[in-house]
């Protein structure tokens, strides 16, 4: 057990920008906000999820929207109104909430009605990174239902979904009623037992989100190698070292789909690395050779100061060094892979883990 | 005839131009009072004018805003009035903003019912008797300007119209700002950018006065304007209503008066100062605007700021041998006393460029005795660093001309790799002055677009007349108007396929205003 306060929210939040692999977007305004909610309503208890009571009701609670639309229409308490929904048409109460991913905003999303209500958050989430769809959730993979979900807007709308025919399903019925609430709604989904949370999360990810953000600071003020800091502190190899050379972007079916190509620099002259992404980073290739895939994670940081990079803030001339984490094992499991691998993305490849 | 001025924090600048051509120019210590200074350095060239030559209108570009800033001096006591409720309630106005600067304004911030969602509709219906009452308290709090800021305002500004129209009625005093005038998407950004305008503006009022009051006194009749970031100019009246667009005006003018005096529109500008350099893109003649947010004063903005990196390297950096090492210190202002060359004991980077051939000033004698192998070692590290900061700032992998001006340009070399040629125009001191002078007179719309209801071309179109009118509107001959921006940014996880459409127009000053 831990307290996510005023003082470590920034690690937290620049650890998750590391594990969200170029995705969870601009994520100035949820910390912004996490802040306020702390230091209106007080600091929020992280639960080991062994902690968890057994007759725990966790819920997961998320942004949902269009990010560009967030920075204009600033989040509000969309998510402490989808968890009431949800507590409501359930008839039970939450006892602890969780984040749905570990990337951007929706990190630190559940800490705002957490502050609220004075509810805990479990140490885990449901990706251990950031995806790009709703559906890529392990608890989804491992049977935990997506339903009901609760979908809430600013204004005192919600809309409950009782039962879907799949995840997927839920998303694309998410998605329409939240442009008809503006495109910044949350929502509260996957009512779950503590045994559920165990079992299907990525766990203990908030402490590693903060240990990740504390090594870049504590080696930023000790004028030591952020990169060093970083893979002392979880698995991890350094992919590459380089400079951007190009960054190619295209926007398909709502998503930021783009390439960026990097030139070697120092032990690496001479070569190239190749990256694509859907928001999140999906493959490295280089000089044509795959070395790191989906599920595995593939994240740009300023080679100087260890800031992660996000796809938006990708241009020509940064100096970067691209690391690879190993996926946890939730994904690199047939069920796992079919939701998140490479082929669901489009690419005609197996998942290969890299190689530590 | 112009003139141009730039008020630096060690120096202010004037030149007298007529057309393109350099008539005269002055480089004097800025002063505590800035128009001392300025009165002095226009009296220096104004004394090298012909007989027969009328100035057609004074260019400022200042700091001085950004220092009363900086320092929380003079600043209006501000109301920030938001037009969201029931949106955004948990990040109010002046949520991010250093403490002190928030007190130094009084820190009044209200939120009430209005605003609009992405596609125009309303969030909330207008409530006029929430802003009047919200007016009213203003006035007790003795709130002297208030800043205006509705959600989505850039999309549909009615809301933030109307709420004018009515703190206007119940409290006429207060000076107004309104968001969606002079900024973007981004709601805490362009409401910050509101409030720090808003509360400059006695300190603008009371400066541009000075500077006019100082132009009459040396009997000039001359229309004064003031440079803004994105290198275009605003007549002072704009000016008074506008302070914050002049912020970070200065590197602007020096890259746009370094693309005039060496005729590169595409290109990498190094401005080598005695302490730091800065290096900025040049777009079409103008300086790449900045892709994230600018904080001014430790406040979040998204402003038109040039793009610029600055790395400490200048003529006053301090060499230290053995490990070598160049800057951050600079002696700075007391170049002339402390360098070798000039009889003093501090090895500068100015030493290392007279004893390397590329420069002579001062007594070259001085550093004849520099061991051969540290200048070189020297040399190439400033070059190195130069290299590194213009490949940083390139757009792609290309070999684009470079042009280098300020005082420390010395230490440049005539070939830098990245560049495919390195030019070092005549005058490129003053090059600041020289941008404020020439500047133009622009205009830039900013607006969501769903492309289903209307064609890309269309939009396009729309986006590119307004921005022309606006142009005009600020003052531009309309012949001389041309668009030399359009930005479009597709907007992911939306409906409707929406756009965000940036369209910039300029053009030359109208001179019989």
């Amino acid at each position: 057990m831990w307290e996510a306060n005023e003082d470590n929210l920034e690690a937290i939040a620049m650890g998750a920008g590391i594990l969200g692999t170029g995705g969870g977007g601009n994520p100035y305004i949820g910390q912004l906000r996490a802040r306020q909610a702390i230091k209106e309503h007080g600091p929020v208890t992280v639960l080991d999820p062994d902690e968890l009571p057994d007759d725990a009701q966790v819920i997961c609670v998320g942004g949902i929207g269009a990010p560009t639309v967030g920075i204009e229409k600033v989040r509000d308490l969309q998510s402490l109104y989808a968890l009431r929904a949800i507590e409501e048409f359930t008839g039970k109460k939450a006892t602890a909430l969780i984040s749905n991913e570990i990337g951007g905003s929706n990190s630190v999303e559940p800490l705002i009605p957490a502050a609220m209500t004075g509810l805990p958050v479990v140490d885990a989430d449901g990706m251990g990174r950031a995806f790009p769809e709703f559906q890529m959730k392990t608890f989804f993979v491992y049977g935990v239902p997506c339903c009901p979900m609760a979908i809430a807007d600013e204004k005192g709308n919600t809309v409950v979904i009782p039962e879907t025919i799949s995840p997927a399903w839920a998303e694309r019925l998410a998605r329409a009623i939240t442009v008809q609430m503006g495109c910044v709604a949350c929502y509260a989904v996957a009512p779950m037992t503590a045994e559920q949370v165990r079992r299907t999360a990525v766990l203990n990810t908030l402490s590693l989100a903060r240990n990740l953000g504390d090594a870049v600071i504590t080696a930023r003020v000790r004028g030591e190698d952020p990169i060093e800091s970083i893979l002392g502190t979880c698995p991890g190899k350094i992919l590459f070292n380089g400079k951007i050379a190009d960054v190619d972007r295209r926007t398909t079916a709502g998503f930021a789909r783009g390439s960026l190509s990097i030139e070697g620099l120092a032990d690496y002259n001479g070569e190239r690395l190749a990256i694509e992404f859907q928001n999140e980073n999906l493959i490295a290739r280089r000089d044509g050779q795959i070395v790191c895939t989906v599920p595995d994670l593939i994240c740009v940081v300023d080679s100087e100061t260890g800031e992660p990079v996000t796809t938006e803030l990708l241009r020509y001339g940064l100096r970067v060094i691209v690391l690879g984490l190993p996926a946890p094992d939730l994904w690199t499991t047939p069920e796992g892979l079919a939701v998140a691998g490479p082929r669901v993305f489009g690419y005609d490849t197996d998942f290969s883990p890299i190689q530590l | 005839m112009f003139i141009g001025v730039d008020v630096g924090g060690t120096n202010t600048d004037a030149v007298l131009m007529d057309g393109v051509e350099l008539l005269a120019k002055a480089k004097l210590s800025t002063t505590p009072d800035v128009t001392e200074g300025i009165v002095a350095a226009l009296t220096e060239v104004l004394a090298q004018r012909p007989s027969d030559g009328t100035v057609d209108g004074v260019m400022v570009g200042t700091t001085h805003f950004t220092n009363a800033l900086l320092e929380s001096r003079q600043l209006t006591p501000t109301a920030v009035i938001r037009l969201c409720l029931p949106a955004t309630t948990l990040l109010p106005p002046l949520v991010d903003w250093p403490g002190p600067l928030r007190d130094a304004i009084g820190g009044f911030t209200y939120m009430v019912p209005g605003g609009h969602e992405f596609d125009g509709r309303e969030i909330s219906s207008f409530d006029a008797s929430k802003v009047a009452d919200a007016a009213k308290e203003m006035l007790r709090q003795g709130v002297r300007a208030v800043a205006i800021s509705g959600v989505f305002s850039p999309v549909n500004p009615a809301h933030e119209i109307e709420a004018a129209a009515v703190i206007s009625r119940v409290a006429p005093g207060l000076k107004i700002t309104l968001s969606h005038e002079n900024g973007r998407i981004g709601l805490l950004e362009r409401e910050n950018a509101a409030a720090l305008n808003a509360c400059l503006g006695d300190v603008a009022a009371r400066t541009i006065q000075g500077i006019q009051n100082a132009i009459r006194s040396l009997g000039l009749e001359a229309p004064l304007y003031m440079s803004q970031n994105d290198g275009t100019l605003m007549d002072a009246e704009f000016a008074a209503r506008f302070p914050v667009l002049t912020i970070s005006s200065g590197p602007t003018n020096s890259m746009r008066g370094a693309a005039f005096l060496s005729g590169v529109r595409d290109g990498i500008v190094v401005d080598v100062g005695g302490t730091s350099t800065d290096v900025g893109a040049l777009v079409k003649g103008f300086p790449r605007e900045a892709a994230v947010a600018v904080s001014i004063a430790g406040v979040r903005t998204n402003f038109r700021m040039p793009d610029v990196l600055s790395i400490p390297l200048g003529g006053g950096s301090v060499i230290q041998e053995n490990p070598l090492r160049i800057g951050p210190n600079s002696v700075g202002y007391r170049l002339t006393e402390e360098a070798i060359v000039f009889g003093g004991g501090t090895l500068t980077g100015t030493d290392i460029a007279v004893s390397a051939g590329l420069a002579q000033v001062g007594n070259p004698a001085l550093v004849q005795g520099l061991a051969s192998s540290l200048v070189e070692q020297a040399s190439q590290e400033i070059q190195h660093r130069m290299e590194t900061a213009i490949d940083q700032v390139k757009v792609s992998s290309t070999d684009v001309p470079v042009v280098l001006v300020g005082g420390g340009r010395i230490l440049a070399d005539s070939s830098l790799s990245g560049a495919s040629q390195v030019l070092r125009p005549e005058h490129g001191d003053v090059a600041n002055a020289i941008g404020a002078a020439i500047a133009q007179v622009g205009g830039q719309v900013e607006r969501v677009y769903s492309l289903e209801s209307t064609s890309r071309q269309e939009a396009l179109a729309e986006a590119r007349a307004e921005a022309i009118n606006k142009a005009v509107a600020a003052g531009a001959k309309r012949d001389t108007v041309e668009v030399v921006e359009i930005d479009e940014v597709p907007l992911t996880y939306l409906p409707s396929n929406a756009t965000l459409v940036r369209v910039k127009a300029v053009g030359d000053l109208a001179r019989s205003r």
